[in-house]
């Protein structure tokens, strides 16, 4: 039990430092990678909170395939000038130091909160595949989804035809 | 299963609003469309925490899975979206700059 608890709020940490550092360094490339890592480790919560299905999904889709597009926006942006740099690196000094220690106050002021809940909880659900509920319980969801990925695709192809005419 | 977990709910949410608060901070701070489209995958990470740990403690695990596995489909396509309109944003005024938005037509 103490050990189990000890890995959690490893973990739950090394969440939190990893958002940070996706939003702390000043290169951008490393700033994908920090959202990888988030991701990684979120992953790692949601098997130790046994969801197989989504952690297989956060760690091939979100750590993989966003991180992938990310890098790839990124490389067909311009690199900043040498002046460009030194400002940038003063302005974000100034704008983003203060954030570890917000991050650390509100992370102290709610730990001291003592809350009670009384939830009405819902009985537990019988022992189910996701894959069932996914598919025999949430069809509009599967419908929404794949609705989603078409609109996702021809707006994507649109942009691209656009920016192609324009060039 | 049920309400044996729920001791767990509330140290789980505080690291969800940790991670809020660092995604909306992103958001806010940031002139940079890159890092804006990176604050708000951290604000989507703590949706996606959030449900996780909502379908532990209530034991609707498999549930709370398919709305996972929803919600990262969503954001798949909400973020190749996104940086298909910042490489044309880029192209067109060769900025990743937030404030430059203010002078576009539309």
């Amino acid at each position: 039990m103490q050990a189990n608890l000890v890995i959690n709020v490893i973990i739950l940490m090394a969440l939190i430092g990893a958002g940070l550092w996706a939003i702390m360094t000043r290169s951008l490339i490393r700033s994908a990678i920090a959202l990888a890592l988030t991701s990684s480790v979120l992953t790692m919560v949601m098997f130790r909170f046994n969801s197989w299905l989504a952690a297989v999904f956060e760690l091939s889709v979100c750590a993989g395939l966003i991180s992938v597009v990310f890098i790839s926006t990124i490389s067909l942006t311009e690199p900043l000038s040498p002046q460009e740099v030194l400002k940038h690196m003063r302005d974000r000094l100034a704008r983003f130091a203060f954030l570890p220690i917000l991050i650390l106050v509100v992370g102290f002021a709610l730990s001291l909160l003592k809350v009670s809940y009384n939830l009405p909880l819902p009985p537990a659900a019988l022992e189910q595949d996701a894959r069932n509920v996914l598919w025999y319980g949430r069809e509009l969801d599967l419908l929404g989804q794949v609705i989603i990925l078409i609109s996702g695709v021809f707006g994507v192809i649109i942009l691209f035809r656009q920016m192609r005419r324009r060039s | 299963m049920n309400g044996t977990h729920l001791y767990l709910l509330w140290p789980l949410a505080i690291v969800v609003i940790m991670l809020l608060v660092e995604g909306l901070y992103c958001i806010f701070m940031t002139y940079n469309l890159i890092r804006l489209l990176i604050g708000v995958e951290l604000l989507i990470k703590a949706a996606t925490l959030m449900l996780v740990t909502a379908g532990y403690v209530t034991g609707q695990m498999a549930l709370a899975q398919a709305l996972v596995v929803t919600l990262i489909v969503i954001e798949v396509v909400f973020i190749v979206v996104a940086t298909g309109v910042v490489i044309g944003f880029h192209r067109h005024t060769g900025s990743l700059d937030v404030r430059d938005t203010r002078n576009l037509k539309g």
